[in-house]
């Protein structure tokens, strides 16, 4: 089966700036995929070369075989891209905007219930005859994901879909939006709260500095990591002893956490140790390592961006 | 229809609608403005300023003033929706969708030459009953309407491809679309001129375009129609294959 999308050696420079480093991977037909890194990395720059915002210095991208550049317009029928920024013009209303967007692609008449689903679906339907300027931001964001829905892409992107939006939305877009992978469309996420990549995505990339860090499954990428996470609480005044201060990946309001390799630092050597210093222990919970974990083991840097919070 | 065919449909009726939603300021206040030089002007200088024989002075400036506001509205339509399209963001939606540089050029252009037929119109039906002016050639009325209609659109697409903020739009306006619309005998025959500015005024496009509308409607103009649709269509041509590079490439438009 011929991939969703197909990105083959892409180098993108912005004068001076290398955006993208030669780029190669697939997205595979029926896929959840998240495509991930942090700030900078690139993410951004390659979508809107998929979607033809950007032209490429050089490679190839090619959306359910057709060629981006060479065979754009059917590229650009089975995708279905939702922006990171809230744009809108102001001069129509919903409904309006969605029909328009509907017939760029070349849908009529025949798209009109659909368009009245995903109406209903987005909790849009009291605000279909609404000028798109006198909607709330989370509005705008229904009425994008509405937008880059219309035609019935076979492959969707959503670039930071959830940034600043209330859980409600969140909650309705990843149910609607699960139901249609269900249904054979290829959704491609890209999103700065890991939590919704580890649960939704079946594989996942990781680009970095403009270049792949690493692709593969999301239970691989989480079994690749060799560390657990042992949180301890030690009574007021409890010193650690020091064989185990070299553990210690995080302190937080009295609570350690210490990062055991698996084989090498049994969490059963831990407590010999703390019962040998003659410490005693509050409260213990164990953590399996997260996307976060790996996010960080990859790139040494935190997913979220300054002041984000899931 | 095909859904390259849907697609351009779609793009010429949002481009339509657009200036119809706001018809009080894309055509009402260009024919209430143009009505006021049409009032001052013919009051001011019915006595003063003679033109062609047989013509008089109010007759003569009704063509001049629709095709000013033709040239003003037509490029004021394209370069504005494109500008606000980039400042808003909006743009996005055309760049994503399956739509090729001949889709965006037709649609625009088209759209721009409404807007500045019902201007033209509406002006003409509101003067007609106070300045009844003869049809004598109206091929070369339609002619020389559309193809400065259709090359002013260009231009504010160009204007619009090139703006990155509505003060560079502006720019435009002021000093090439404004200047040029006024010094192209609209108010005046060239011949009335003296030599050095008859010259000069030879090689303003405008000229050509406000000089053969008239030709439609006396039958008699300062040069002669053939010229006149010749320099019109060589603007448009020269227009046209401007922007169209600039849409085929991406210029201003993609990073």
């Amino acid at each position: 089966m011929q991939p969703a999308i197909e990105i083959a050696g892409v180098r993108k420079t912005y004068g001076p700036v290398t955006a993208l480093r030669g780029i190669d991977f697939e997205i595979r037909q029926g896929e959840f995929f998240g495509l991930l890194g942090p700030n900078g990395a690139g993410k951004s720059t390659l979508i809107s070369i998929i979607a033809g915002l950007v032209q490429m210095n050089a490679g190839r991208i090619s959306v359910m075989g057709y060629d981006t550049v060479r065979q754009f317009r059917q590229a650009r029928r089975q995708l279905g891209v939702v922006p990171q920024e809230l744009v809108f013009d102001p001069f129509f209303t919903v409904r309006d905007m969605l029909r328009i967007q509907a017939g760029y692609y070349g849908c009529g008449r025949e798209v009109w219930p659909w368009i009245d689903e995903m109406l209903d679906r987005l909790d849009l339907a009291g605000k279909s005859g609404s000028s798109m300027r006198a909607l709330s931001g989370g509005m705008k964001r229904r009425v994008l994901i509405a937008q880059a829905l219309v035609h019935r892409p076979q492959v969707v992107i959503l670039d930071e879909p959830t940034a600043g939006v209330d859980v409600e939305l969140r909650r309705t877009l990843w149910s609607f939006m699960t139901e249609l992978h269900r249904a054979g469309t290829t959704v491609v996420l890209t999103t700065h709260y890991l939590e919704e990549a580890q649960e939704l995505c079946e594989r996942i990339a990781i680009l970095d500095k403009g270049a792949l860090q690493v692709i593969d499954t999301t239970r691989e990428l989480l079994a690749r990591h060799p560390f657990r996470f042992l949180r301890l609480r030690l009574p007021e005044g409890a010193q650690l002893p020091e064989a185990l201060r070299p553990l210690v990946a995080a302190e937080q309001e009295g609570t350690l956490e210490l990062k055991l390799e698996s084989g090498r630092h049994p969490i059963s050597a831990v407590f010999m140790a703390l019962r040998d210093a003659g410490v005693d222990i509050d409260d213990v919970h164990t953590r399996e390592p997260d996307l976060e974990d790996i996010f960080i083991e990859l790139t040494g840097r935190s997913a979220a961006p300054a002041g984000a919070s899931a | 229809m095909t859904p390259d065919q849907i697609g351009f449909v779609t793009l010429l009726r949002k481009e339509v609608k657009r200036f119809w939603s706001v018809l009080g300021q894309t055509v009402t206040a260009p024919v209430v403005t143009t009505m006021l030089y049409l009032l001052v002007f013919a009051q001011a200088m019915k006595d003063r300023a003679s033109v062609y024989e047989g013509v008089s002075y109010t007759e003569f400036l009704v063509p001049g003033l629709v095709m000013m506001a033709v040239i003003q509205n037509a490029f004021a339509n394209t370069s504005s929706s494109l500008i606000q399209s980039k400042v808003m963001g909006n743009i996005v939606f055309l760049q994503m969708a399956p739509l090729g540089p001949l889709q965006w050029f037709g649609a625009y252009v088209l759209a721009a030459l409404l807007r500045a037929a019902l201007v033209a119109l509406t002006m003409l039906a509101v003067t007609l009953p106070f300045v009844p002016l003869p049809v004598t050639s109206p091929l070369a009325l339609v002619a020389v309407f559309v193809l400065t209609g259709a090359s002013l659109a260009v231009m504010g697409l160009i204007a619009g491809i090139l703006a990155e903020k509505f003060d560079h739009i502006a720019a435009f306006t002021n000093f090439f679309v404004t200047p040029l619309s006024f010094l192209s005998g609209v108010f005046y025959s060239v011949h009335a001129l003296p030599p050095l500015w008859y010259h000069a005024s030879h090689f303003n496009p405008f000229f050509y375009m406000i000089d053969g509308f008239r030709y439609g409607f006396f039958g008699h103009a300062d040069v002669p129609i053939w010229q006149s649709l010749a320099w019109c269509a060589g603007f448009f041509g020269v227009a046209s294959a401007i922007c169209l590079r600039m849409l085929v490439t991406g210029y201003k438009l993609k990073k």
